[in-house]
């Protein structure tokens, strides 16, 4: 993966750069000896890793104001990083760049039951803003699986999904507003508790873009009355066809599950052999989950599980109880584990139309064959949000370059059937060279105009999302 | 001006050399006109694809919404947010398009369940004031490939592209939907009931307060909302009644399309707060006539067409407090005076400038209608 070129008058600016930086905040709160600044060298794309030339760690608002100032002043490049766990590099740094870690702002500032929001700085993570609120009943529905440790603030950076979101929706449709500060300083308040912001959605770009636009310091979050009640239905198919099929016969029949997980035979094979779930051998699970009171589970799920029969499935359980369903979920939860034990794997992310889910997936087992590497689907089956993980050695040389090229077709697939290169990983390095398979220049443009207003030195994560090609005219050095 | 596709739309603003006034179905035009040439999408008419099965349908931006609605209902979903019909308030006629309804972010009542207009819609295309051809997002829901143009283009009322196609992730239209009701409440005891409802696993898809009455909605299969409309009436305590079907649905007509304001005079006022704002907004605007949707978060207020018809008490009283005012409907003099659209502080204005000058550089598009 290129990165642009160092630029060395930064880096030799360094102890002028660093003194400043300690003018403005405590000195444990900057970072620069080399060894310490190791720890922002990468986030969860771990092929990658660059050691940055200083990290800061401010605690309020105003530090990230006065650190930002600075680093405009001085034309150095900013990487913003909420808990380093991008899987698309989004936190990569650049050797001339200082990290601006926002770890230290993670206190919840206001909780209104009244009118169902909390707000929160945006370095805390976002299960621990459920667990703000849950003992009250409340929840706050967006659920990355990396949720246990990834900030609000990245989660709004890559506009975060997971399991839940066909119900719930994605990090953008729970922001009410977020306090945004400038590369050059400037503080802005934009939403707030109130719906809807007026004038232009301001918002809304400024969710998923990646820490390109500002950097978000606290943030109004919508949360929800948890359901009364969950259950899931465990089910499995002998083709991915009729598994595809029961899916949209199950959307198509008015109901609207919470999530719909799928994962191919490959993958359940892995599952069992590392978790036990109990699943059963087949090309293709599906987990549907309900919610409500046991008297809407019960409903929801018996027409689901009739349409189910209509597809003649090999294993067809209904969780009894919470014990069975944690075993259900025990399954798809360990997935990324499982994978992990029998090798190096590359997690893709992007989405296809549900309607060509088993194209796709015959194409991905082509292709699998071809590069002569194993490939196993998980995938949000409801929404269409694919993450095939590609198994490779790290240790092999060439291999990782080989499986990026797999991953790099399958990516081009999914664009091919009217998808996109990702779903809610967010594109930062991993996917920034295919951004051209999916737009047109003038698509691009149009997306470089916004960074061209919000940051006009091109200084906050500036190698990250669009090919450097694009770029090169307008970053800074 | 009407053209065919987006090659004659774009050969068209290309060639403008003067500001177009963009106009769908002409039924929710809110603001100043703005002046010149009027340029009509009606040539972006049709449905390219629906998928019930993926809950995603994509259309020309001139596309009839009721095509839409009634596509939509042979394959037994709806869009989520609820359109309002504005064209009584409004004094308009003529069939509303589905890109005039993203242009304004239209939504109603289930906008606090099920989002806004601008959560629905996954995708677009549209030609920018300079002429090029755009598109972002898709028709996947799940897509955070780029910069989400696709919110910025909801509610820009035209002025940043003339948009040519619109996808959305629709939903299932639900079995049965039911209204509990109870009278006599005043403000601050209706905000108090509708939070508690809101704040209830009961998933309530509507919350309006209007003449004292407090309107409480659950839609859903009809064994789920036999259930949520008991287990509702139980957490509330005595007093509510109930409407069902088409009389439930008229409740919430009345309040999606501002039904009560429907010709008569006077300045019409949409303020968005946060609900528990809203007892304290009512007395502010004294003995004007008003109603809530949005658990008392959304107000509809109509003010004598007089001074300034309120907009300055109102908004610096917002401003202290967080929310907004949008001037729906008053006299040509009355809009020569008062901005339309909350005045939004000036690092914001900023950006929004900074936008508008990189994607109708020229200011042809809609000039002028947000300021």
């Amino acid at each position: 993966m290129e990165m642009p070129k160092v630029d060395a008058a930064i880096v030799a600016r360094k102890p002028a750069i660093v003194a400043a930086l300690q003018g403005v905040l405590p000195h444990d709160a900057v970072i620069f000896d080399e060894a310490a600044v190791r720890v922002y060298e990468c986030d969860a794309l771990t092929a990658y890793r660059c050691p940055p030339l200083a990290a800061v760690l401010p605690r309020t608002t105003a530090e990230v104001a006065a650190v930002l100032r600075i680093c405009s002043q001085m034309g150095v490049p900013v990487v913003p990083r909420g808990s380093g766990t991008s899987l698309a590099g989004g936190a990569l740094p650049t050797a001339d760049c200082v990290v601006l870690g926002v770890a230290r702002l993670n206190d919840v500032l206001e909780t209104d039951y009244d009118n169902r929001f909390i707000r929160v700085q945006s370095g805390r993570t976002n299960l621990s803003v459920t667990g703000a609120v849950e003992s009250d009943g409340f929840f706050y529905a967006p659920d990355p699986s990396s949720q246990l440790a990834c900030a609000i603030a990245g989660n709004i950076a890559m506009n975060s999904g997971g399991a839940h979101c066909l119900k719930y929706g994605v990090t953008t449709n729970n922001l009410l507003g977020v306090t945004l500060v400038l590369m050059d300083g400037t503080v802005l308040e934009i939403g707030g508790a109130h719906l809807d912001a007026p004038g232009l959605d301001l918002l809304g770009v400024i969710c998923g873009s990646e820490g390109q636009l500002g950097v978000v310091t606290e943030a109004t979050l919508r949360i929800l009355p948890k359901p009364e009640g969950a259950r899931p239905v465990l089910m499995g198919f002998d083709s991915n066809e009729v598994a595809g099929e029961c899916v949209s016969d199950i959307i198509r029949a008015g109901i609207l599950p919470v999530a719909i997980e799928f994962m191919d035979r490959p993958c359940i094979e892995a599952t069992e052999a590392f978790a036990k779930a109990g699943y059963p051998m087949c090309e293709a699970l599906l987990i549907v989950e309900v919610e409500g009171s046991a008297a809407e589970i019960d409903e929801q799920l018996a027409l689901i599980m009739e349409i189910a029969q209509r597809h003649n499935p090999v294993e067809l359980r209904q969780s009894q109880s919470d014990e069975e369903s944690k075993k259900i979920w025990l399954g798809r939860k360990s997935a990324f584990g499982a994978m992990g034990q029998i090798n190096d794997y590359m997690c893709l992310d992007g989405t296809i139309p549900v309607s060509s889910l088993p194209y796709v997936l015959r194409r991905i087992g082509e292709m699998s064959r071809e590069y002569g590497l194993d490939v196993a689907n998980v995938f949000h089956a409801g929404d269409g949000n694919m993450h095939p993980l590609i198994l490779f050695d790290a240790n092999k040389p060439g291999d990782l370059e080989l499986c990026e090229a797999f991953g790099a077709d399958i990516l081009k697939l999914c664009v091919e059937v009217g998808g996109c290169l990702t779903g809610e990983h967010g594109v930062g390095i991993e996917k920034r060279d295919l951004m051209k398979v999916q737009f047109a220049p003038e698509d691009m443009e149009a997306q470089l105009w916004v960074k061209d207003v919000f940051d006009p030195k091109w200084l906050l994560n500036p190698a990250k999302v669009f090919p450097l090609d694009v770029t090169a005219s307008r970053r800074a050095g | 001006m009407k053209p065919a596709n987006e090659m004659e739309l774009a050969e068209a603003i290309r060639a403008a050399n003067g500001p177009l006034r963009i106009v769908g179905g002409g039924t929710r035009a809110i603001g100043r006109m703005p002046a010149g040439e009027v340029l009509e999408t009606a040539g972006f008419s049709g449905i390219s694809l629906y998928e019930p099965g993926a809950l995603t349908i994509v259309a020309g931006a001139g596309t009839p919404l009721a095509d839409i609605e009634a596509e939509l209902a042979k394959g037994g979903q709806r869009l989520s947010f609820e359109v309002p019909d504005m064209r009584g308030l409004l004094g308009r006629s003529g069939a509303s398009t589905i890109g005039g309804v993203v242009a304004c972010n239209a939504s109603g009542p289930r906008r606090i369940q099920a989002g806004a207009c601008r959560d629905s819609l996954i995708g677009v295309r549209f030609v920018d004031g300079a002429g090029a051809v755009i598109k972002n997002g898709g028709r996947v829901m799940k897509n955070v490939t780029g910069y989400d143009l696709v919110k910025l283009m909801a509610g820009a009322q035209g002025t940043l592209g003339v948009l040519t196609e619109v996808s959305f992730k629709v939903l299932p239209r639900p079995e049965v939907e039911a209204t509990l009701i109870r009278d006599g409440l005043d403000p601050a005891a209706a905000v108090v009931a509708m939070s508690k409802a809101l704040g209830s696993p009961f998933e309530v898809t509507g919350a309006g307060y209007i003449g004292g009455q407090v309107r409480l909605r659950i839609e859903g299969m009809a064994g789920s909302v036999a259930y949520r409309q008991t287990a509702l009436a139980k957490l509330l305590g005595p007093g509510w009644g109930l409407a069902e079907a088409g009389q439930s649905a008229d409740l919430w007509a009345e309040i999606r399309d501002v039904a009560p304001f429907v010709g008569k005079p006077g300045a019409v006022w949409r303020i968005s707060v946060k609900p528990s704002d809203m007892p304290g907004l009512l007395a502010l605007l004294g003995d004007t006539q008003t109603f809530c949707d949005w658990g008392g978060g959304l107000i509809w207020a109509l003010v004598p067409e007089e001074g300034d018809a309120m907009a300055g008490v109102l908004r610096a009283y917002l401003n202290a407090l967080g929310g907004h005012a949008t001037l729906v409907r008053a006299s040509e003099a009355m809009l020569a005076e008062v901005p339309v659209f909350h005045p939004e502080p000036a690092a914001v204005a900023a950006l929004t400038a900074g936008l508008r000058a990189k994607f109708d550089p020229r200011g042809v598009l809609n000039h002028g209608l947000m300021e």
